[in-house]
């Protein structure tokens, strides 16, 4: 499978779980969807409240990956996408700042090390 | 510590069985005077809140009475129509009373088919080969535990976030659903569980987990 591709299937599974999560919610929601676990590992699920959508996969074991995913809206999105005057919102991201922050942010986060040990 | 439903879907997604153990009940009755500053609109035979949020009215709630006289459809029970009732400046103040709607049964086949893809999409994104489906979708609301048996039947367990031991409940079910529906020589496998026996004993398991835990199961 194509990173292409797989980031479809991924947007659409997405989509439809956010609508069966409040349809067969028993009360109502506010945050909705925040993360699933298979055998094998985990997907976490941040919605702000823009609509913009962050996921990220780990292993059965991470914990306080919520914190992250919302560090990573405000330390590295805002900051590197956001404010960067050439980088258009709702456009695929290309800075390579961004990425390369985005990259030792992770790897610099607990829940990254941990797995490390 | 609330377990909210059950339901089990067949090997080719179809809903085959479901119960629900607490449905939490949510309804705000008010009083309104004119003009009424919530958008109602009549859709699917439901008088539903399209936009306006105030005291726990929600969008998407369903009108369920007008002082005190219930609604069906878009009439009240005597006969009135609902929507006319609240246009006219001159019955107010109203009380109306709002609640999150019932799932249908309908709506219950509807989501149980839905979960199929996803379980199969979940396993299919796997960045590390030979991953199962969902086994644990988590929610602010509710937690879904589900369990995949070897012949592709999934029981599926909604309950509350601190619900624990929720994966031997599951085999529990596994359990009742082995001796009460498939040893049951009139029950016809892929066909909806109508047996009494399955019936009567997941509901005092469910009760038993509630009220002891699961020491005893």
């Amino acid at each position: 499978m194509t990173k292409e591709e797989e980031a479809k299937l991924m947007y659409g599974m997405l989509f439809s779980i956010k609508s069966f999560v409040s349809k067969i919610s028993p009360t109502d929601i506010k945050e909705g969807f925040l993360h699933y676990k298979t055998s094998k590992y985990t997907l976490h699920y941040l919605e702000i409240a823009s609509g913009l959508k962050f996921v990220i996969n780990t292993d059965n074991n991470a914990q306080g990956v919520r914190e992250l995913l919302q560090q990573i809206y405000s330390q590295i999105y805002v900051e590197y996408v956001v404010k960067n005057p050439l980088a258009m919102i709702n456009q695929p991201i290309q800075s390579d700042l961004f990425k390369t922050k985005l990259e030792n942010f992770v790897k610099s986060s607990a829940v990254y090390l941990s797995k490390a040990i | 510590m609330v377990i909210y439903g059950v339901y089990i879907v067949s090997k080719s997604g179809g809903l085959i069985f479901n119960h629900d153990h607490t449905l939490p009940k949510i309804e705000t009755e008010k009083t309104f005077s004119y003009p009424l500053d919530i958008k109602l609109q009549y859709e699917n035979k439901k008088i539903t809140v399209e936009f306006g949020q105030r005291d726990g009215i929600h969008v998407g709630h369903v009108l369920y009475a007008i002082n005190g006289i219930p609604v069906s459809g878009r009439q009240l029970d005597d006969g009135r129509d609902a929507l006319e009732i609240i246009e006219n400046k001159e019955n107010y103040p109203l009380i109306l009373k709002f609640g999150r709607p019932k799932m249908t049964t309908n709506e219950k086949i509807f989501l149980a088919s839905m979960f199929y893809p996803l379980f199969a999409l979940a396993s299919q994104l796997s960045p590390e080969p030979k991953s199962s489906g969902i086994e644990v979708l988590e929610a602010d609301t509710f937690k879904l535990h589900c369990f995949q048996t070897l012949t592709g039947v999934k029981m599926i367990i909604i309950a509350d976030p601190p619900q624990a031991g929720m994966d031997i409940l599951l085999r529990k079910i596994y359990e009742l659903y082995s001796d009460y529906a498939l040893k049951n020589p009139f029950y016809s496998l892929e066909m909806p569980i109508r047996c009494e026996l399955f019936d009567t004993n997941l509901k005092t398991v469910l009760e038993q987990v509630e009220k002891s835990g699961l020491a005893n199961v």
